[in-house]
């Protein structure tokens, strides 16, 4: 199935019988397999750009790539770095920013910009009954009625297609400075992290690697981004010596890889696991991965585990783990999101009940109760 | 105002009401006295006023829950409230309803520097939060201007936003976790010191929900460090035209100050006379303040220092020390207060694309000579969020209604221009029945969808955010009952 427009979509969403899976550009993996693939790619095109207002509209359907060329020319950015997951999924397509959206997809500069669901302005959909609902709009701040732009950001397409989403953009920056830590052991790292993101000096990205190495960002104005290097060499000075790259080439490259987690590249079962940064180094040292690196200064666990083993049950910790790749056997034993507390699975129940009547949104993606 | 005609079963169960209350709550936690009730009867929306059945005053997520299974056992309907300082009727009593109020849960309950977040009782007032942390050199970034006295339970509900929002974000940006206590008195909760949810956003939603899903008890906020310094210009232009056109090239250019403010003539005059702030009598003047250290801060208004001068500005005034710097904010600082010397006021809180700033002001000022009523802009111009100020005499005969009458075409202006009714106020009942003029009816069914789900007999704050015709279906089942 495939919608050109948003009354079209509402149309085929009305005449629908049986569920379907919603795909953007399929680059993100998250449909159910069974039933018909709901295509959004005819959703497409900026309608909307404007660069001192720092707001763009676009089709659901648009790809990323579209959307950054227009941004970078007018010398801006996506700030919440929604992440390339297509090496590490072994997709192909072009992502899509409706994808993005429903699966509110932030990068390592969620921890000071914030996330995909912080920028997203408004939203149109079409419910499980056909009709087409606004909400939120194209300005910076919005309180009128409730906030169904958070409620759609992460919904994963289980409460409505999105058809036209407005978002927040922000102005690229004119350097990066990389700091690179070494040889600390994993609580020490996380210690290191807090204390960089503790500090006055806008850190923008907070990396333990797959190797160990303490990973931090800076960004701005040049003056700017050496000023809070050298203040940050004194504020880590407890830690160790800081080495700074500033070649923009390997900087830039370096958190493109961090963002679209390549180091687990063509691997088993890989899991996304959010937590409080401190209690970070309790949660490896239970999984035991075979691999794992900590974005968000610890709060953000990309862990590669053996295939089939269970991370939500020894965890231990508040938080959620997201298995984000594994086999079908793994798949079919864990499910892809973690299960709710009761209290919270009976109100999205009850959500999706009501926008999505006849249950035809990736039926069955979300939603268990613990 | 219309409000719902009191239910009289319920009215006439107060005393049965009453005595359920005392069984759960000490007696100074039940305030049911016609003369103490009426403390209840409005918040910072004075115009309307309804003493409510009764007020409580729980000190615990358990009694909070205790109240509200009563209260929803007895159909009783429950207006939450933080400070009462609400500019849009969102803590407003009807004459059957409880107040459920949080001003005794106002403690810190954990304070995590390594985790940047704080852990409270929503019942704190927002300084506070940040008065809790300011030792180690943190704060709370959302700063309503009411910050002094609103509680964290009123920001969430309204998700408030702030002069300094434009880099901090509003409190949804800034809200990690919460406590929450359904109507039927289940204690849920939601998120924590993690970041996002791993299942629907239910955080998204609940906040500026304006206490229509649940009643937030407890929250976790992000802190964050203080830059090491800040610094305000003052930049005076002959237009608003041209001063709306500095403010998108100073964003465009790459520099995100926290704050842009603007004033337009009629404040600048008025704020002139009450603080002496000296600042110049020109068309527009843009308050613009930026972070860092000396160094980076200087960089930063070397560059705003270029861009307006291509725009010629009357003037440039650079704060050289921080009794500078606190002049160059006196006068907007005093905005509210100047213009209420003169008059009552209605304060508006529509938000447009920054884009439309000149036609929007220019037609406010059309707007203003057609009704006959004063009107002063004073507002956050980095993201486009109004505050056009109507004044009015709250003794003479029609002026409140005309004001609201002007208040409305300025709303709907916002509308027409790509923006939205309210930016960071809410709706309550100031702007409940102009909620037809953004949204369709499809957009409100959803959203009172989501009410029908978190509480089923409407009894949370119910006469609020949607036009009464609207929501009456889904009302009267309760009164039915």
């Amino acid at each position: 199935m495939r919608a050109t427009s948003e009354a079209e979509l509402a149309e085929l969403i009305l005449g629908a019988t049986a569920p379907f899976a919603i795909r953007g550009g399929g680059t993100r993996l998250v449909g159910p397999k069974a039933g018909d693939v709901l295509e959004t790619d005819g959703l497409s095109g900026i309608s909307l750009y404007e660069p001192g207002a720092l707001t763009m509209v676009a089709g659901a359907g648009t790809p990323i790539s579209e959307i950054e060329v227009a941004l970078s020319a007018e010398n801006q950015r996506l700030a919440f770095e929604p992440s390339d997951l297509r090496d590490v999924l072994g997709t192909i397509g072009e992502s899509t920013i409706g994808g993005v959206a429903a699966s509110n997809a932030s990068g390592p500069r969620r921890i000071s910009a914030g996330a995909c669901r912080d920028f997203m302005l408004g939203v149109r959909f079409v419910d499980g009954a056909g009709n087409v609902v606004k909400n939120g709009g194209r300005v910076m701040k919005n309180v009128t009625g409730y906030d169904l732009v958070k409620l759609m950001s992460g919904a994963h397409g289980t409460l409505g297609v999105l058809s036209e989403i407005s978002f927040k953009v922000l102005p690229d920056v004119e350097m990066q400075l990389c700091l690179r830590l070494e040889g600390l052991e994993a609580d020490m790292t996380v210690a290191a992290m807090s204390a960089a993101l503790g500090s006055a000096f806008e850190v923008s990205g907070a990396v333990r690697d797959v190797d160990g190495a303490v990973l931090l960002r800076l960004e701005g104005f040049e003056a700017s981004a050496r000023y809070r290097a050298e203040q940050l060499r004194s504020v880590l000075a407890p830690f160790g010596e800081i080495t700074v790259i500033d070649d923009q080439v390997i900087c830039e490259d370096l958190w493109r890889d961090i963002r679209d987690a390549r180091a687990f590249a063509g691997g088993g079962d890989l899991w996304r696991i959010s937590v409080k940064p401190s209690d970070a180094p309790a949660v490896l040292e239970v999984i035991q991965p075979e691999k794992a690196m900590l974005d968000w200064g610890g709060g953000l666990i990309w862990a590669e585990v053996a295939s089939g083993k269970n991370v939500r049950a020894k965890m231990g910790v508040a938080g959620h783990a997201t298995l984000m790749r594994a086999s079908d056997t793994s798949f079919a034993k864990l499910n892809r999101f973690h299960p709710e507390p009761a209290p919270l699975a009976k109100i999205s129940a009850g959500l999706r009940a009501r926008f999505d009547p006849k249950s035809l949104f990736n039926s069955g993606l979300m939603g268990d109760a613990l | 105002m219309d409000m719902p005609r009191p239910d009289s079963i319920v009215l006439s169960r107060k005393a049965e009401l009453v005595s359920h209350l005392l069984d759960i709550l000490p007696e100074d936690a039940v305030i049911h006295d016609e003369v103490e009730t009426r403390a209840y009867e409005c918040d910072a929306l004075t115009a309307y006023k309804c003493p409510p059945l009764l007020a409580v005053l729980p000190r615990s997520t358990a009694e909070v829950s205790s109240v509200l299974r009563i209260c929803h056992e007895m159909n009783v309907p429950v207006v939450p409230r933080g400070s009462g300082t609400s500019l849009a009727g969102g803590a407003l009593p009807t004459a059957d309803c409880v107040i459920l109020g949080v001003a005794r849960m106002n403690d810190v309950l954990d304070t995590d520097y390594p985790n940047r977040v704080i852990r409270v009782q929503t019942g704190r007032t927002n300084l506070s939060v940040s008065g809790a942390v300011e030792e180690e050199g943190f704060f709370y970034a959302p700063d309503p201007s009411s910050q002094l006295a609103c509680a964290i339970a009123g920001n969430i509900a309204m998700n408030s936003g702030g002069a300094h929002c434009l880099k901090y974000g509003v409190t949804t940006n800034n809200l990690l976790g919460v406590t929450m206590v359904m109507m039927d008195g289940e204690v849920v909760e939601i998120g924590g010191a993690h970041l996002d949810s791993g299942g629907l956003d239910l955080l998204g939603v609940i906040c500026g929900s304006e206490g229509q899903l649940g009643v937030v008890t407890e929250a976790t906020l992000r802190i964050l460090h203080k830059p090491e310094g800040a610094r305000p210009v003052l930049v005076g232009f002959d237009s608003n035209e041209v001063a709306g056109a500095c403010v998108s090239d100073i964003i465009k250019a790459g520099v995100l100050p926290v704050a842009i403010e603007f004033m337009d003539r009629r404040v600048i005059e008025v704020v002139e006379n009450y603080a002496q702030a000296g600042y110049p009598l020109c068309e527009a003047v843009l308050i613009i303040e930026v972070e860092g250290s000396d160094a980076e801060i200087d960089a930063q208004l070397s560059l705003i220092r270029a861009i307006a001068e291509r725009h010629n500005p009357v003037e440039f005034r650079e704060a050289k020390d921080a009794d500078e710097a606190a002049r160059i904010w006196l006068g907007r600082k005093s905005a509210f207060g100047a213009m209420g010397q003169i008059n009552d006021y209605m304060c508006l809180d529509g938000t447009i694309p920054v884009s439309s700033l000149p036609m929007v002001l220019r037609r406010i000022g059309e707007l203003s000579i057609e009704f006959g009523l004063d009107v002063g802009n004073v507002f956050h111009a980095g993201d486009g969020n109004m505050h056009p100020l109507i004044l009015f005499d709250a003794n003479k005969e029609g002026d409140l209604e005309l004001c609201e009458a002007f208040g409305a075409e300025i709303l709907k202006l916002c509308v027409e221009a790509g923006g939205c009714l309210t930016g960071e106020h809410g709706v309550g009942i100031e702007k409940r029945d102009l909620m037809s003029v953004q949204y369709t009816p499809e957009d409100l069914a959803a959203q009172m969808a989501v009410k029908d789900v978190f509480d089923s007999k409407w009894l949370l704050n119910p006469a609020k955010v949607f036009p009464l015709d609207v929501s009456e279906l889904r009302r009267a089942p309760m009164a039915a009952e």
